[in-house]
C-alpha cells in the first residue's frame, strides 16, 4: 500500500501548536475534520478514543515517532495525517524520549487486514533513518507531501 | 544449522490466530516478550526476517490472521524464549481473542 492511499495531504500539520499529548491528538483529529475526512459529529468521540488507547499503551515507539491510531465506524477508508513538533511532545514513549513526528491513523473496523497493510507501509518508511530525519526537519506541508511522494516512488522502484 | 556448545539455535513455526492479526499492540507484546531473553530472536514471514526485539520491524511484518511465521531464537536461553513466544502468539493469542 502507498502512503498516498491513506495519508491526507491537506490535513498535515507541519508545526503543531501544542507540546502536550492529548492536545496534539485533538489538533490532528481536528485537522482531519477540517479536511473533510472525519465527520465533525464524531470528532470528540474519536479524539477521546485515541487518548484512551494511548493511555492503555503508548504508541510512542521510540526514535521520536508516535503512531496513535484507532478503528472507528465513521470512516469508510483509512485516513491518516502527520503532525510535526520542533520542541518535542511527551508521549510516554518506550525510550522515554520526546516525540517529534506524530502519525495518526483512523481505520474502519471491518477490515483489519487493510489496517495492517497501512501500518506495514508506514513502518517500512519510518524504520529508515533518512525518512525520519527529513520528516523531522520539514518546515512546511509541501515538504512533507514531497517526502511522502518520494517515499512512495522509491518503494515502487524497489519492487520493479 | 550448527550450534556451538553453549548456544542453541531453535526454529518453530507458529500461526497468527487472532482475527485482527499482528497489529501494533500484539507486536509490542512480542517485543516485550522477546526482550526478556538474551537470545537473538528473528521472526520470519516467508523470506522476510525481522528482529523480534524491534517494534518497527515486527509491525512491518503485517501478519494477518492465518499467517504462518517462523520464530528463530539463538542463544543460551533460546528454548525458553521460543516457548514463551509460541505461547503468547498461538495459545494466549495476545489475550485479545
Amino acid at each position: 500500500m502507498k502512503l498516498s492511499d491513506f495519508m491526507v495531504g491537506k490535513a498535515i500539520v507541519p508545526k503543531l501548536k501544542s507540546q502536550e499529548r492529548d492536545a496534539v491528538i485533538t489538533e490532528l483529529v481536528d485537522s482531519l475534520v477540517q479536511a473533510g475526512c472525519v465527520p465533525a459529529a464524531h470528532k470528540k468521540e474519536i479524539t477521546q478514543k485515541i487518548i484512551e488507547r494511548e493511555k492503555q499503551g503508548s504508541t510512542g515507539i521510540g526514535k521520536g515517532i508516535a503512531v496513535p491510531h484507532i478503528k472507528h465506524p465513521s470512516v469508510k477508508q483509512i485516513v491518516g495525517t502527520i503532525g510535526c513538533s520542533k520542541e518535542g511532545v511527551d508521549f510516554a514513549s518506550l525510550d522515554k524520549a520526546p516525540v517529534y513526528s506524530v502519525l495518526l491513523l483512523i481505520s474502519p473496523p471491518n477490515n483489519p487486514d487493510r489496517h495492517l497493510e497501512a501500518m506495514e507501509s508506514l513502518f517500512s518508511h519510518l524504520q529508515r533513518e533518512m525518512f525520519r530525519k527529513f520528516l523531522r526537519q520539514a518546515e512546511t506541508r509541501e515538504e512533507i507531501e514531497d517526502l511522502l511522494q518520494e517515499a512512495d516512488e522509491s518503494q515502487n522502484n524497489n519492487r520493479l | 544449522m550448527p550450534s556451538t556448545q553453549d548456544s542453541h539455535y531453535l526454529e518453530r513455526e507458529v500461526e497468527i490466530r487472532n482475527p485482527d492479526g499482528l497489529h501494533m499492540r500484539p507486536a509490542m507484546q512480542i517485543v516485550d516478550c522477546a526482550s526478556r531473553f538474551r537470545a537473538r530472536i528473528s521472526i520470519c514471514k516467508n523470506t522476510q526476517c525481522v528482529d523480534g526485539k524491534s517494534i518497527m520491524q515486527v509491525t512491518m511484518l503485517a501478519a494477518t490472521q492465518g499467517t504462518k511465521l517462523k520464530l528463530i531464537a539463538e542463544g543460551e536461553d533460546a528454548p525458553q524464549a521460543i516457548e514463551a513466544l509460541a505461547l503468547l502468539i498461538q495459545n494466549e493469542k495476545f489475550d485479545i481473542g
